[in-house]
Formats: C-alpha cells, structure tokens, sequence
C-alpha cells in the first residue's frame, strides 16, 4: 500500500507538527506528552472539554480544539487509544476552574486509559466528568459485548457541548447535554475498502471487489455482514433503516443528519448518500432540519461512509448554531 | 531457590526479546479479531519498560514492578496499557519492600496482579481476554504450592496452565474489548492478549526456573 508519509514511526509526530505550523493561531501543540490544546486555554471560568483516542481519525479529534468545540485533544498511535498521562496534562492545561468534561468514545482501550486519568486529575483535586459515546447501532449492546462503540454522535457532542461550555454553563449540565446528544444519536457505517495502518503495511480486513462490508467501526475492523455490493439507494436504505429503527426516529421528528465519509470516498458520492437519505427520511415524516456532509470521523483511506441521526430540540439547534472556530469546522 | 531483583529485571528484558520477536504474530492475531496493534504496542511498551529499568537503582522488586507498570501504562495505550500496566503495579504493590520472593510470595504477587486486571477490565475467565490465561496460571501456582513443590517445577506448571489457557481461547466468541462487537466471526481465533500473557509466563519459567 502506498503512503505520502517519511516514516511510519514518525507519522502522528510529524502529522502534529504540520497542524502546529498551519493552524498556530487556534491551537498549540505539545510534543511530551502530545497534545492539541486550544490556543488561549485555559479559559477561566469555562468549563474545559477534552476529548482524544488514537489517531487515523482525522480531524477528529484535533481539528475540533478551538473556540466553541474542545480545549484539548489527545491524539494516540494509529488506531490506539491515548495514555492517562496525555490525558491528565490536557486535563490540567484546559482547567479554568470550572471543571473539565471528558468525552470518550466507547472503544476499551479509550475508556479504561481515561478512567485511570480521570481517578489521577481528581486525586490533583479537579473536578471531572467523564461522558462515554457509543451510538453505533451494527453493534448489539448486550451484556456479553464490550457494547455499543462510539462513533459519529461524538462530532456533534463535541459541537454542541462546545456551545454549552461557551455560554458558561456548569460541568453537570454540559455533561448532561452531552449525555442527551448521546442519547438521542444513532449511527451506522458502511465500507468499500479495509484501510491500511501505516505500521502493519497490511490491509486490516480482505474484501473482493464486488463485496461491501456492512457495520463497520472505524478502526479497519470488519463489520457484521459481507455482502455483494449494491447501489447507493440500496445502502442508505439499510443504514437509514437501521438506524431510525433503533431509536426510533418517527414522524414529525426535526433531526440533524449526517454524512460522514470514512475517508477514502469522494465528496461527490456522499452527496448522492445524502440525496438518498434526503428521499429516505422524507418518506418516513422525518425532517433535515440541519446537516453536515464531509469527512470528520474517518478510518485512514478506507472508502465508504457512516449515517449519524441526532433528534433535534430547539435548545440542541441553537447549540449546534453557535459560532465555533476550529481548524476543521467553522460556524460563523 | 527464590527469585531475586535482578530475576525480576531479567525476566522483564527476556519478556521484552520474547514480544520483540512474537509482534508479528501477535500483530496478525489481533489483525483477524481486533485492530492489528497489539504486537506493536506491546513491543514499544516493554522497549520503555527496559529503558526506565535501566535507570533504576535497588533491590526492591516492588519498585521494579511498578516501574515496569508506569512505563507500560504511559506508552502503550490501547486496553492493553492500563491491563498490563495494571498487572505489574499491583505486583508491585504486593511485594513492595521485598527483595526476594519464594513460590508463595510470587504467587501472591501475580494473583494480586491478576486481581488488579480483573478489578480494571471487568473480565471473566471465558470472556476470550489475558484473564484466560492468567487466571489458570495462578490456580496452578496455588495447587503446586500446596503440593509443596519447587519453584522450578511451580512455575513451569503455571506456564503449561497459561498455554492450556490460551489455547482453549480458539473457540471462544469474544465478550470484551474489541471482538466482542465480532460476535460469533470471533470464534476460532486465538486471543492476542491471553497469547502475550502465556508469553510473559512462559518467560518467568525461562528466567527463574531451575534447569530441569
């Protein structure tokens, strides 16, 4: 597999170095332990937001550190979760005495390392709260598995409890509004391709040519069914239909729909998912009332998509309006 | 015939040449039922755990197995780091002071360990997780310890528990971590976190064991 990379070792160092030099005037980034932090962190006052998992994702997590979304980010290896040390310095370097919420995707790896950094920031005598994402429906909560993962519900928890920190609320209720956004967001994906991490060199999963792989996560690994690929109609209806299923989402309901590509898929094609979950919801009463169409939760160069539904009230609306400034999302 | 600071140290430089040598495969178990790193990740984590041995001084177990776990827990990330991490500082905590341990004291100190991962991922044996081999490891250090058994012989029936363990992971579906969300698909893979676990016990039985 080809790379536009120097080193594979060195790919998430010289990756923030690149943000450092292009995005210096809403972030900086420290090397030891990494971090992105928000430019004029900490705002006193404020209640900090951090978030941080391993890196692939790009921009998630660290082209959302800035005005209105997080304080900081902790960007891990490829693939892996961040160490509590990353995670406790970006917890001090955000505080600003007004507590600071941890949004963790659930992913084991993610939660067990921010569980042991959020024990170390309260024993420095900060205030945290911790709030766990896990709106991927292709994956059945059960007791017998590690339960839902956390995928694209976290882009927009990050957006609107950005907002809800803004506006001075406390840590209780941007963690609230984030447990709501959580509650109320439903996702599921889709790829073309498997991606190939930079350290393996190899594909993370085999698939023929005329195969799709459906509920995938985002870290390369295979989803639940393998099956003859289909046109976009046929896959946006299976998404869609999971994922309105799950909630469910009805009639008469105002959500906010997004499009996430995983990487590798072209802008192009995820405007026709889109006019195909357009015509989806339509049929079932449900109105766009907002949206977002790009990549911002990606699988490194993986093709295919993920479709995130969040149920709207005016207060989410107004949140998710807010301005935010950030090196890859911009609400003026 | 007990086992010394400097064991400790060796069986964590042996462990580190072990996982070294088995990323790879490590690598390509996880790859079939997880996300593929936790070869790499282990590797870099024991390569920092022998890095900050060496600039340690004393004869204190319980500083070098809490050494061991701070590296692990601030280099490898994934599940694996608090895990393992986890394991070593509460061995640590258990023979904290202690500048030899017999069978009983580090059966004590792995069972703590054991408990510690336990406590932290929440598994149970079956779960297809390290619990599994780990776990077995340790009733058979009990067992032989109450078979008055050397520590030779004691460690290298833990290490044959811990592969039993491992083994008997093949057919196992995943109820943690990552494959779990593979549901059945899980099934007849090897879990790489009860393979890396057979691995550091297989290397305490190379490190302090009595040549048979």
């Amino acid at each position: 597999m080809k790379k536009l990379i120097n080193e594979p070792d060195a790919v998430v160092r010289e990756a923030l170095e690149g943000i450092e030099a292009a995005h210096s005037d809403l972030v900086r980034v420290v090397y030891e332990p990494a971090m992105i932090v928000r430019a004029d962190a900490p705002v006193q006052g404020k209640v900090g937001i951090i978030s941080g998992g391993g890196s692939g994702h790009e921009p998630m997590h660290g082209g959302f550190v800035g005005r209105g979304m997080l304080d900081a980010a902790c960007p891990g290896e490829v693939f892996t979760s961040p160490t509590p040390d990353q995670m406790l310095e970006a917890t001090k370097a955000v505080d600003g005495g007004a507590g600071v919420l941890h949004i963790v995707k659930n992913y084991t790896g993610d939660v067990l390392n921010f569980e042991m950094a959020a024990d170390l920031a309260k024993g420095e005598g900060i205030e945290v709260e911790a709030v766990v994402t896990n709106d991927d429906v292709a994956v059945q909560d059960s007791l017998y598995t590690a339960g839902r993962r956390g995928v694209g519900i976290t882009v927009l928890a990050e957006k609107i409890c950005g907002a809800a920190a803004e506006e001075g609320k406390s840590l209780a209720e941007v963690a609230e509004v984030c447990r709501t956004v959580n509650g109320q967001g439903r996702s599921m994906g889709m790829a073309l391709t498997p991606c190939v991490t930079p350290g393996s060199g190899e594909p993370s999963f085999e698939l023929a040519d005329d195969e799709m792989e459906i509920g995938i996560g985002i870290h390369g690994e295979p989803g639940r069914y393998r099956e003859k690929l289909a046109p976009a109609s046929d896959v946006v209806e299976r998404l869609a239909t999971a994922v309105v299923e799950d909630l469910p989402y009805e009639s008469g309901d105002r959500v906010l729909a997004f499009v996430n590509g995983m990487g590798g898929t072209p802008l192009i094609e995820l405007y026709i998912v889109y006019r195909e979950l357009d015509r989806f919801l339509q049929g079932r009463g449900i109105t766009i009332e907002r949206r977002l169409i790009g990549n911002y939760i990606t699988s490194l160069e993986m093709a295919g998509c993920s479709i995130t539904l969040l149920k709207l009230d005016d207060e989410l609306t107004r949140l998710w309006d807010a301005p935010a400034d950030t090196p890859a999302l911009r609400v003026c | 015939m007990s086992i010394s600071a400097s064991d400790v140290r060796a069986w964590i430089t042996r462990y580190a040449q072990d996982v070294a040598e088995h990323r790879t495969e490590l690598v390509k178990l996880d790859t079939a039922i997880g996300d593929g790193d936790h070869g790499t990740n282990m590797d870099r984590g024991m390569r920092k755990a022998v890095e900050r041995l060496d600039g340690l001084e004393g004869d204190d177990i319980g500083a070098v197995l809490k050494a061991v776990g701070m590296a692990l827990v601030s280099s490898v990330g994934g599940a694996a780091g608090p895990l393992y991490g986890t394991l070593f500082l509460q061995m640590g905590t258990a023979s904290s002071g202690r500048e030899e341990l017999d069978l009983a004291g580090w059966t004590d100190a792995l069972e703590a360990g054991a408990k510690g991962v336990q406590a932290r991922g929440k598994a149970e044996p079956g779960d297809k997780t390290m619990i599994d081999a780990l776990l077995p490891a340790v009733a058979a250090l009990r067992e032989a310890e109450k078979d008055g058994a050397a520590l030779g012989d004691a460690l290298r029936r833990s290490a044959a528990a811990a592969e039993e363990g491992m083994r008997a992971t093949v057919p196992l579906e995943a109820r943690k971590g990552r494959a779990s969300y593979l549901g059945p698909r899980s099934a007849g893979h090897q879990d790489p976190g009860a393979t890396s676990t057979h691995l550091l016990l297989s290397a305490a039985t190379a490190t302090f064991g009595e040549p048979e």
